[in-house]
């Protein structure tokens, strides 16, 4: 059976504010690495679909990933690979 | 569209402004043109689409809330040190001790987004209590949701619970208490609201005023970032639309370990003296402390807006204005001690700037590069706002709804439907334990927390040799209100006060969170006032000042709007919080209920799950007897082995509530009606219980007091024992502790 992976990045919207990317951004100065502008930090998902990822599934797979893998409210996502295997 | 500056708005007088989407009205627009003699640029457009925002300006309840100010003792109120209008008012509790609460909503963003709307409403309502100069000390959170079982309130109250409880927690402060209520009237309209209690010694009050011509305006915290633009005008003047939020703007993220540092920051340059005015950033961000700092001092200030650090750096100069960023304080600070201000900001890693300078100008002038961007009188933004008698109609479905009096509703006849009935109640969401919710909170971080969640008050130790500390309840009965809005104000504070005095505090002030639905509903408007009233007459009576309060309106969906919930917090002090009161009994007391029942079940928890009823007229208020009982109470210390107000579900649930409490039962003896015995919900009674030998010495005390005593029966084995039918503690606990998290768990 033919697999697709799918891969969906999820981020705080860029105007929200990020205190984990924060934090990080913090440690790197800390530790003795500067000049680092900005960290953003953020979430990534890597689906595994089994069977043909028709345009139908896709759409389904585009509501979800705007509503269930993102609070639509504060985050943004973006799939970023569509690879499919045979 | 280029920069709008003074002198292109006067250039081009007649540019259309988008005010009515910033949710100004046409007249509102024509008065900030009279005002300034010309067309507002868009920068003073924003700053005063959200200064007069109902959130801000208050301007449909201000004619109202004139009486918490004005109903007062020939003598004024002595225990006040700060009256109502400063970010909170201050209250002596002796000893040189002082203490600062405040209640607000955040409602509306806590229904966009349940975990961050709850969790930065913690965290304004601690900055408004740091900005008085005390240091927070305790949290409490009254919160409604709608049907419990409702799929809506499955995505709200989880987050809103996890978000009072991620910022809290973080932030090391112990959650109290508070309350947790359901109604269908709630459903897309959550009411979160956040109670803060400050102390402070009474020479560290600091106020917002920015004085001293030369001194410097600080803006230290959180860098400004574009998050909550417009919220204040968007999210809390607006009414959703049925189906769900009209507008979706975003929201902001809270931080809780940056406020720590700045609880800890503005407290180290207070205390050296280095602060002339402070002011917290909330709703209106920017505008609203440059503005009502300057207001309140010499009357003018100059600001060099592009000096404000930002999250991002593409922010006009309008979004910057408005920006509802977390974290961020105003600060004025002479010349001479900057440097070691800005000191104490680089040890806690807080960042600061100098973004203006207090003068006399009578103006709040902004530039930005070099262009003046505005120009206008500071007290026409901050407090001169329009103001509303807004149009009130007694409801027309009020004599129906009044006349609808539960005495039809078929009542249980036996000891066996009284227990089943117990049993019921006691599962029912708004009676059940809240011990899921209250489990998320650390109650004890800090270690001064004394009583907590399932206690009628909150209570913490402010001076750590004394003991001497203060005890906070909030409460109101929204079912109540809706019947009899005057006197359903003054049940929640009743309740409040009640909750207070059992413990042994002495009750000493007010704080209040009024939630109602739209005040163009010249019905919903009336509640209002009459809530108002109530509250303002019921303080005065039991001689007890409001200090502070906020007001939310527009909880409401299409034409139904809330229950009115005029949500009551009351603030005792007692002298030495080791000698309180608990609501645990001890094997061998004899109890006691103080105070008269009366047949009352209108607005109860028995007509509300049992029958799904609400009319009539809420139980009679009685102040005075509230006054007496409170009295006993206090007198009680030392020796009364419990006390637990009887409210919400009558005396059968006060005592299995204690039962489950301290573990062990009670054999009782019922009087008169078993039903009215059981369950009325008749107002000023507690349950007491003492030693056997102190029961003369309370009899005596009560007769004393005018108050009415009768003896239940006494504290023993493991069950209820009604004589016939028993409840073990086993079962009660069974059925109290399961309903919460088989809904959310």
């Amino acid at each position: 059976m033919s697999e697709t992976r799918v891969v969906v990045e999820v981020m705080l919207k860029p105007e929200i504010l990020d205190p984990q990317g924060r934090a990080v951004k913090g440690a790197f100065a800390r530790l003795g690495f500067e000049g680092v502008a900005d960290i953003r930090q953020g979430k990534r998902f890597e689906l595994t679909i089994e069977g043909e990822l028709t345009a139908d599934r896709m759409a389904a797979l585009e509501t979800l990933a705007g509503t269930l893998l993102c609070n639509p409210v504060i985050e943004d996502y973006r799939i970023v690979s569509v690879e499919g295997a045979a | 569209m280029g920069l709008d500056t003074v002198s292109s708005a006067t250039a081009h007088p007649e540019s259309t402004q988008p005010f009515a989407e910033l949710g100004l009205k046409p007249d509102e627009y024509q008065s900030i043109r009279e005002i300034l003699g010309r067309r507002p640029t868009s920068s003073e457009l924003a700053m005063y689409s959200v200064m007069w925002s109902e959130h801000c300006s208050y301007k449909s309840s201000k004619v109202h809330l004139r009486q918490f100010g004005e109903k007062k003792p020939v003598e004024g109120w002595p225990q006040l040190l700060v009256g109502i209008g400063e970010n909170a008012g201050v209250v002596d509790i002796g000893d040189g001790w002082a203490v600062t609460f405040k209640v607000e909503s955040h409602n509306h963003p806590s229904y966009v987004e349940p975990y961050q709307g709850a969790a930065t409403g913690i965290g304004g309502i601690v900055r408004d209590i740091l900005s008085m100069g005390a240091r927070p000390i305790a949290v409490m959170d009254p919160l409604r949701f709608g049907p419990a079982d409702a799929p809506d309130t499955r995505r709200v109250l989880p987050g809103v619970i996890s978000g009072i409880g991620g910022y809290g927690n973080c932030l090391g402060l112990p959650n109290i208490g508070g309350e947790v209520v359901f109604d269908a009237t709630y459903l897309g309209n959550p009411l979160v609201n956040a109670l803060c209690i400050g102390a402070l010694r009474h020479d560290e009050i600091h106020l917002a005023s920015a004085k001293g011509i030369g001194n410097l305006v600080v803006l230290y915290g959180a860098r400004t970032g574009g998050d909550g633009i417009g919220g204040v005008s968007v999210l809390a003047s607006e009414t959703f639309s049925e189906g769900g939020p009209t507008k979706r703007p975003s929201v902001q993220v809270g931080d809780p370990f940056m406020e720590k540092l700045l609880i800890e920051c503005t407290l180290e340059v207070l205390h050296a003296g280095l602060v002339e005015g402070i002011q917290d950033l909330g709703g209106a961000g920017i505008s609203c402390a440059t503005s009502e700092l300057a207001s309140n001092g010499e009357g003018g200030m100059h600001v060099w807006l592009d000096r404000v650090l930002l999250r991002d750096p593409t922010l006009s100069p309008e979004e910057i204005l408005m920006s509802e960023s977390q974290e961020r304080m105003c600060a004025i600070v002479t010349p001479a001690d900057l440097d070691a201000f800005m000191a104490i900001c680089t040890k806690w890693e807080v960042e600061a700037v100098v973004i203006g300078e207090v003068n006399n100008s009578g103006r709040l002038t902004v530039e930005w590069h070099g262009e003046q961007i505005v120009d206008v009188p500071p007290r026409s933004v901050a407090h001169d706002g329009p103001v509303y008698s807004r149009p009130m109609q007694r409801p027309a479905y009020l004599d129906a709804l009044q006349a609808d009096v539960p005495d039809r509703l078929s009542r249980p006849a036996t000891v066996e439907e009284v227990r089943s009935t117990l049993l019921t109640l006691i599962a029912s969401p708004n009676l059940a334990s809240k011990s899921w919710i209250t489990d998320q909170y650390d109650r004890y971080v800090l270690g001064n927390t004394v009583l907590a969640q399932p206690e009628d008050s909150g209570m913490v130790r402010v001076d750590e040799v004394t003991g001497r500390g203060v005890a906070v309840s909030t409460d109101c009965n929204g079912r109540f209100a809706k019947l009899d809005p005057y006197n359903g104000a003054k049940l929640a504070l009743a309740e409040a006060y009640r909750n207070v005095g059992v413990t042994g505090a002495v009750p000493l002030a007010v704080t209040n969170c009024l939630n109602f639905g739209s005040p163009e509903d010249p019905e919903v408007m009336w509640q209002f006032a009459e809530a108002a009233r109530g509250l303002a007459d019921g303080c005065l009576e039991l001689n007890i000042p409001v200090t502070g309060g906020n007001v939310s309106f527009y909880n409401q969906t299409g034409t139904t709007a809330i229950l009115p919930t005029p949500v009551v917090g009351v603030l005792g002090v007692i002298e030495d919080v080791a000698k309180r009161t608990s609501i645990a009994w001890s094997e061998g007391d004899v109890i006691f209920q103080l105070g008269e029942t009366r047949d009352e079940f209108a607005g109860s928890e028995w007509a509300h799950v049992m029958h799904g009823h609400l009319g009539g007229l809420p139980p009679k208020v009685d102040l005075a007897a509230e006054i007496a009982l409170a009295s006993v109470c206090a007198d009680g210390l030392g020796w009364f082995h419990a006390a637990h107000d009887i409210s919400d579900g009558g005396l059968l649930v006060a005592l299995a509530e204690m039962a489950m409490r301290s573990g062990v039962g009670a054999q009782l003896e019922p009087t008169g009606d078993l039903f009215v015995w059981s369950f009325s919900e008749s107002t000023a009674r507690a349950v007491v219980s003492v030693a056997a030998d102190d029961a003369q010495r309370l009899t005596a005390l009560c007769a004393s007091q005018g108050v009415a005593l009768q003896r239940l029966g006494v504290v023993a084995g493991d069950r209820l024992d009604l004589g016939g039918p028993i409840v073990t503690i086993a079962e009660l606990r069974d059925a109290h502790e399961a309903t919460i998290p088989a809904l959310f768990g």
